[in-house]
C-alpha cells in the first residue's frame, strides 16, 4: 500500500515539472528583460538576473521609431476596441437569425457560412488587399475594422451553439406578448447569451491585439503603427542590440493577453472546449 | 394573408443574417473571383492586369524551385508539427483528467503558451532561445549534443517553427479533455472487470469515443497549420531563410505578393493552397468512416 502514498505526490510532481517546463521560455524573457542587454546571452542559461535592471522597461518605453511605445499601445487599443464591438453586434445578430428565425434558405446561408470557416484567408488576401487600395482605404485601419461588422464567422458558430441551448418556449411567451422579433433578440436573447459574447469579445481582443498581417499590409506610417509592428521594429533595428528594451516591450505587450486571460479563464476554457463538441 | 406573413417572415430572417451575406459577397465571394480572373494574369497593382493564360501555373509547377520548396517545407511543418501537437495534446489531456483538485490550476498553466502564442512577442522569444548562445543551445551542449548552428541549416529552422507550435498545443488539450469528461467511468470499470489493461483500454475505449473530437481536431489544426504566416515571418525576418528553410507557403505567397508584386502569381498560389487544403480534407472525411467513431450508431 505504500504506493497509494507516493502516488499523488509523484503524480503532482510530473504534472508541476512538466508545466514549469513548458512556462519556461516565458519566465526566461520575463527575466531576461531585467538583465543587462550585453549579459543576456552571455547568462542565457541562468534564469534569474545578477543585477536587476529596470531600466529596460524605461528605454523601452521610450519607444522605437521616434514615438513612444504609448502611442503603438493607443493604436493598437482603437483596433481592438472598434473591431470587438464590430465583431460582437454583427455576430449575435447573425446568429440570432440563425438559431431562432425560421426562414427559406436558411440552411443554405449556415452552411456558407460553415465553410466560409475553414476558408483559407490567404485566397482572399490579394485581392481584399487591391480592393481595398482601389478605396482608398490604404494607410487606415478600415480594412483591419470594417469586416468585423460583418460577422465573424467562428463567433456566429459559437452564438448559434449557445442560443439553441436557450428553450425555445422563452420565445413564444414573448411573442404572444406582443414582443416583435427585434425584441426578442434584444431584450430577451442577448442577456441570456452574455457568457458567449463575453467569450467572442475576448478572443476578438486576442487576435487583434496579436494580429501582425494586417497591419503589415495596410499600415504604413509609423503614427499609426500598433503594438505588433513596434515589437517587429524592435527586431529589425537588432543592430543596436538594445535586447533588453525589446524582451521589456514584448513582456509588456503580452501583459494585457495574460491580465484577460486570468480575469476571464473560465470563460475562455468553457468557450474554447465547448466549440469543438456539439455540431 | 398566410402569403403576406411568410412572406415577412423570410424577410425578418434576411435582414438578421444581412451583415453575413454583405460580407461574405464583399469580402469573400467576390474577392474569390477576383483572385480566380487574376491568377490566369500578370498584374503588379500598378499597371492593368495583363491576361497570360495558365503562365503562372506553369511557371509555379515545371519553373520555380522556390515553389516546390515552400510546398515541401509546409507538408514536413503540417505533417510532423500537427500529429506532434495532437498525441502532446492528448497526452496532456488524459495525464490531467483525474479527480484531482489542481487540475484547474495546471489546465490554466499548459493553455496559456497557447493563449500568447500568436503574439509577436513570442515569435521574437522562440528567436532568442534558439540563437547560438541561447538557452536551448546551453542545454544541449551541456548533454552533449550540439551547439547546433539553427539559424545556419534550414533543417534545425524548420524544426525550431515546429516546436514552436507543438509548444501550442493548448486550445485541442482543452477540447480533449471535455471530451474526456464525457466518457463514463462505467466503461473502464467494466473493461477493468473484464481484465482489460490501461493500454487496451485506451484503444478500445478512450480512443474510439474520442475520435470524433480527433477528427475536428486534426483538420482545424491542419488548416490553421497550412496558414502559419507570423512565426516564419518574425524567426526568419520576413527573409524565409535560411536558404529557404523556414519558407513556409504563406509566407512565400506573401513575398510574391508584397515585396515582388507579383499579384497574379500569389494569386494563383492562392488558389492551389485553396485545392490542396480541400483535397486534404475531404480526404480526412472520407477516411474517417474508417476511423471516426459515432456513439449514435451503436457499435463500431
Amino acid at each position: 500500500m505504500v504506493w497509494r502514498n507516493v502516488k499523488w505526490p509523484i503524480y503532482h510532481l510530473f504534472v508541476a515539472a512538466l508545466a514549469l517546463l513548458m512556462l519556461y521560455p516565458v519566465l526566461w524573457m520575463l527575466f531576461s528583460s531585467f538583465k543587462e542587454s550585453r549579459t543576456i546571452f552571455v547568462t542565457a542559461d541562468s534564469l534569474f538576473p545578477t543585477k536587476w535592471i529596470w531600466s529596460n522597461y524605461v528605454d523601452g518605453w521610450k519607444g522605437t521609431a521616434g514615438r513612444p511605445f504609448m502611442d503603438y499601445i493607443t493604436n493598437s487599443l482603437v483596433i481592438v476596441v472598434i473591431s470587438t464591438i464590430g465583431a460582437v453586434i454583427s455576430s449575435s445578430l447573425i446568429a440570432f437569425g440563425f438559431a431562432r428565425l425560421s426562414f427559406k434558405g436558411r440552411s443554405f446561408w449556415f452552411s456558407i457560412m460553415m465553410l466560409t470557416l475553414m476558408l483559407p484567408h490567404d485566397v482572399v488576401l490579394v485581392p481584399q488587399y487591391i480592393i481595398f487600395t482601389k478605396l482608398g482605404w490604404l494607410n487606415t485601419i478600415l480594412p483591419i475594422v470594417v469586416p468585423t461588422f460583418f460577422g465573424m464567422p467562428f463567433f456566429i458558430f459559437l452564438m448559434v451553439q449557445f442560443i439553441r441551448t436557450i428553450p425555445k418556449e422563452l420565445d413564444e411567451a414573448a411573442t404572444i406578448d406582443g414582443c416583435n422579433k427585434f425584441r426578442l433578440y434584444i431584450q430577451i436573447i442577448m442577456p441570456l447569451i452574455k457568457s458567449s459574447l463575453a467569450t467572442a469579445a475576448i478572443f476578438s481582443f486576442y487576435w487583434r491585439w496579436e494580429d501582425l498581417l494586417g497591419p503589415v499590409l495596410y499600415l504604413n506610417s509609423p503614427e499609426k503603427y500598433t503594438v505588433s509592428m513596434a515589437l517587429k521594429m524592435f527586431l529589425d533595428s537588432e543592430s543596436a542590440s538594445n535586447w533588453g528594451a525589446m524582451f521589456a516591450m514584448s513582456i509588456v505587450s503580452l501583459v494585457p493577453v495574460v491580465a484577460v486571460f486570468f480575469i476571464f479563464q473560465k470563460q475562455i476554457v468553457q468557450g474554447m472546449s465547448t466549440s469543438g463538441l456539439k455540431g | 394573408m398566410r402569403q403576406y406573413s411568410s412572406l415577412r417572415r423570410n424577410l425578418t430572417g434576411y435582414a438578421f443574417i444581412s451583415p453575413f451575406i454583405i460580407g461574405f459577397l464583399g469580402f469573400t465571394l467576390i474577392p474569390m473571383f477576383v483572385s480566380l480572373y487574376m491568377s490566369f494574369t500578370s498584374y503588379n497593382l500598378f499597371t492593368s492586369p495583363r491576361w497570360i493564360g495558365l503562365d503562372n501555373y506553369t511557371k509555379m509547377f515545371f519553373d520555380d524551385p522556390k515553389y516546390w520548396n515552400s510546398v515541401k517545407v509546409t507538408f514536413l511543418y503540417v505533417f510532423i508539427g500537427v500529429p506532434l501537437r495532437l498525441i502532446f495534446a492528448l497526452f496532456v489531456a488524459m495525464v490531467l483528467n483525474t479527480g484531482s483538485r489542481m487540475i484547474g490550476t495546471y489546465r490554466t498553466l499548459y493553455y496559456l503558451p497557447s493563449i500568447i502564442g500568436g503574439s509577436v512577442a513570442v515569435s521574437i522569444m522562440w528567436r532568442n532561445l534558439f540563437s547560438n548562445e541561447g538557452v536551448i543551445n546551453s542545454a544541449l551542449t551541456a548533454i552533449g549534443i550540439g551547439p547546433i548552428s539553427w539559424f545556419g541549416d534550414p533543417n534545425a529552422s524548420l524544426v525550431m517553427l515546429i516546436s514552436l507550435s507543438v509548444w501550442q498545443f493548448g486550445s485541442s488539450m482543452l477540447i480533449f479533455l471535455a471530451g474526456l469528461k464525457n466518457i463514463s467511468p462505467e466503461m473502464y470499470e467494466a473493461a477493468g472487470v473484464d481484465g482489460a489493461n490501461p493500454v487496451r483500454k485506451f484503444f478500445s475505449i478512450t480512443l474510439p469515443l474520442l475520435s470524433p473530437i480527433v477528427l475536428f481536431n486534426m483538420i482545424m489544426q491542419t488548416i490553421g497549420a497550412f496558414m502559419t504566416f507570423v512565426p516564419a515571418y518574425i524567426i526568419s525576418k520576413g527573409e524565409g531563410g535560411p536558404m529557404d528553410g523556414t519558407m513556409l507557403y504563406s509566407l512565400y505567397l506573401f513575398r510574391q505578393a508584397f515585396m515582388f508584386n507579383n499579384m497574379g502569381y500569389a494569386s494563383a498560389m492562392a488558389w492551389i493552397m485553396l485545392i490542396m487544403i480541400g483535397m486534404l480534407t475531404v480526404a480526412v472525411f472520407l477516411t474517417s468512416k474508417y476511423w471516426v467513431f459515432y456513439e449514435s450508431e451503436g457499435g463500431k
